[in-house]
C-alpha cells in the first residue's frame, strides 16, 4: 500500500494536487494564501506536473480564470483561505450556477475584522449558500483523503458541481502529523480521465455560457442545481466504498462515534473533533451514554441521516468554529433543522468556540459535556448559545 | 405562445449548445426610433452594415438591402455612421409611431 510520512496538512494537499495533476491551476500567492500553492508552484516548476499555473492578480481573478478554464474543458483546482475565499464569494456562485466540477482546498481561517488568519470555520460557513460541495477534514490523512475524493465527486456525471475541501487553519494546516500517501498511479487510476462537457475549446461545437436567464427561467436552472448538489450525497458515498478499496479507510457522510446509544451528543467539525472524541472516552469509562457526530459532507447536508444517528440523543450540543452574528451558529441551525423536519426534539444548546484560532482544549469539551448532564436532569436549557472561554 | 420547459428538460448550467440563435430572439420590440433609408442619398459605402451591433442590415453581393426590423434596436449607429452624399444622410431616425 502507500507510503507514511510525517509531514503537515499544507503539503499532504499539496501532495495530493501533484498527484491528481490538473490541466489548470489559478492562484494568486499572497497571505492569507498558504503553503499549498507555494507548495504546488515548485511542483510546476520542476516539471513534476502537466499543470499550466496563471499568478493571477486577486483571489477573484483566480477564481474567474478558474472558470474560464474549466468552461474551455479542464481539470481545474486552485486553494485558498479566509480573506481569499471571501474575495471569490461573487465567482463562487458563477461557478456553481455554471456547474463547474472545479476542486479547491480551503484553509479554514478567521475573517477580519480585526485582522486575524488563525483557525476559523467562518470563510467556509460564508460560502455555505454558493452552490458548492462542502467536505470538512478533521486531520491531513482526511484533508489528503476528502480532495481525491472530491475530484470524482465533483465531475460526476449526476453533480457536475464544483467542490471544496476544508481543513482547520494552523491546528492541521501547518502542524506535522504522520499520514499515509497513495502511489501516483493508484491517485491516477482513482481519479481517472477527465470528461469535459461542453468545451469551449471544442472550436467545431461552439456553445454560449453564463447567458442573461430571466424570471421565466431562472427558478428553473436552480431548481435543477438543487439536484445536482443532492445527488452529491449518494455519489459521496459510491466514491468513499470505491476510495476504500485503493486506500483501506473508510468514509461516511459524517462520522458517528460511540453515539448508537448516546443520550448525550456533542456535533463538531474537524480537529476539535478530534479532541473531544478523548474526552467522550474518558466520560464512558465513567458510564455515562455520550457520544460525538463530526459532520464530514456539509453540502449537501445529510439531514435524515445524521437525524437517525442522533435519535437516541435526549440532550445536544452542537460547537460552531463560526459565529452568525445575531442568529445561532452555522452547525446549530442544520442539526435544529434536521431534528425537526424528523419530529425529533431533544433539548439543544449552542456553544461557538475556538473564534481566530483560540485553542480548543479538553476542559473545554469537559465542561459542555458536564452542562450536557445537568440540561438532561433539569429538563431545561439554561443559555441557548454561549460562547467558550471567552473573559468577562 | 411555446411552452416554457420544465427544470429537468433544461441544458446544464444554462449552456446554449447550439450557435447563432439569438436570431430567434426579436429584439424589434425594443425600438423606440426606427432607421429608414433614404435610398438616393445612399453611395453603398457599407459603413452601417459594418457597424450594425445587431446584423439588423442586410447586404447581398456588395450592396446593402432592407433593415430587419424584427431585430433592429433603434440604437441609431447606422444613422450616426452614413456619411451620406454630399452631407444628406442616407439614414435617418425617426420617432416609432409617428
Amino acid at each position: 500500500m502507500g507510503n507514511k510520512l510525517a509531514v503537515t496538512g499544507n503539503q499532504a494537499v499539496a501532495e495530493a494536487m501533484r498527484q491528481i495533476n490538473p490541466d489548470v491551476c489559478a492562484a494568486y500567492p499572497i497571505t492569507p494564501q498558504t503553503e499549498i500553492m507555494q507548495r504546488f508552484s515548485s511542483f510546476v516548476a520542476d516539471g513534476k506536473v502537466e499543470t499550466e499555473l496563471v499568478t493571477v492578480e486577486s483571489e477573484h481573478s483566480a477564481m474567474s480564470a478558474c472558470i474560464g478554464a474549466s468552461a474551455a474543458g479542464g481539470r481545474v483546482m486552485t486553494a485558498t483561505s479566509s480573506q481569499g475565499l471571501a474575495l471569490m464569494w461573487e465567482m463562487l456562485y458563477i461557478a456553481s450556477g455554471m456547474r463547474l466540477p472545479i476542486v479547491m482546498p480551503l484553509v479554514n481561517r478567521a475573517l477580519s475584522a480585526p485582522i486575524n488568519i488563525h483557525g476559523d470555520h467562518s470563510d467556509g460557513m460564508g460560502a455555505r449558500d454558493s452552490g458548492w460541495i462542502q467536505l470538512y477534514s478533521e486531520n491531513a490523512q482526511e484533508a489528503y483523503d476528502n480532495l481525491i475524493q472530491a475530484v470524482r465527486i465533483a465531475e460526476h456525471e449526476e453533480v457536475r458541481l464544483p467542490a471544496t475541501v476544508c481543513m482547520d487553519g494552523f491546528i492541521i494546516s501547518h502542524s506535522i502529523e504522520s499520514m499515509e500517501f497513495l502511489p501516483d498511479d493508484a491517485v491516477r487510476d482513482f481519479i481517472g480521465e477527465f470528461k469535459p462537457l461542453h468545451p469551449l475549446l471544442d472550436v467545431d461545437n461552439p456553445v454560449t455560457y453564463g447567458p442573461l436567464v430571466l424570471p421565466n427561467y431562472y427558478m428553473e436552472f436552480k431548481r435543477a442545481q438543487h439536484e445536482a448538489i443532492g445527488a452529491a450525497k449518494e455519489v459521496t458515498l459510491e466514491v468513499a466504498r470505491e476510495f476504500e478499496r485503493i486506500s483501506g479507510r473508510s468514509y461516511g457522510l459524517f462520522e458517528d462515534y460511540r453515539l448508537d446509544d448516546a443520550e448525550l451528543a456533542l456535533v463538531l467539525l474537524n480537529s476539535a473533533a478530534g479532541t473531544a472524541k478523548d474526552v467522550v472516552d474518558a466520560y464512558r469509562e465513567k458510564g455515562l451514554k455520550v457520544g460525538l457526530l463530526k459532520p464530514r459532507l456539509f453540502r449537501p447536508f445529510p439531514y435524515d441521516e445524521v437525524a437517525d444517528a442522533l435519535s437516541a440523543a435526549k440532550v445536544i450540543a452542537v460547537l460552531d468554529r463560526a459565529d452568525s452574528f445575531g442568529g445561532f451558529g452555522p452547525m446549530y441551525m442544520e442539526i435544529a433543522s434536521a431534528m425537526m423536519t424528523k419530529g425529533l426534539r431533544p433539548l439543544m444548546i449552542n456553544k461557538i468556540y475556538g473564534l481566530g484560532g483560540r485553542d480548543f482544549m479538553p476542559e473545554h469539551a469537559g465542561a459542555v459535556i458536564e452542562e450536557l448532564r445537568e440540561t438532561l436532569d433539569t429538563g431545561r436549557v439554561k443559555v441557548p448559545k454561549e460562547y467558550i472561554g471567552v473573559r468577562e | 405562445m411555446t411552452r416554457l420547459k420544465g427544470w429537468r428538460e433544461l441544458e446544464i448550467g444554462a449552456v446554449i449548445p447550439e450557435a447563432g440563435n439569438a436570431v430567434q430572439y426579436n429584439t424589434g420590440s425594443w425600438r423606440a426610433f426606427r432607421p429608414e433609408w433614404i435610398v438616393e442619398n445612399c453611395i453603398q459605402c457599407l459603413r452601417c452594415w459594418i457597424y450594425c451591433p445587431d446584423t439588423a442590415i442586410k447586404a447581398k453581393d456588395g450592396k446593402r438591402g432592407e433593415f430587419d426590423l424584427d431585430h433592429c434596436k433603434g440604437c441609431g449607429i447606422c444613422a450616426t455612421e452614413c456619411p451620406g452624399k454630399k452631407g444628406n444622410k442616407a439614414i435617418l431616425m425617426v420617432e416609432e409611431g409617428k
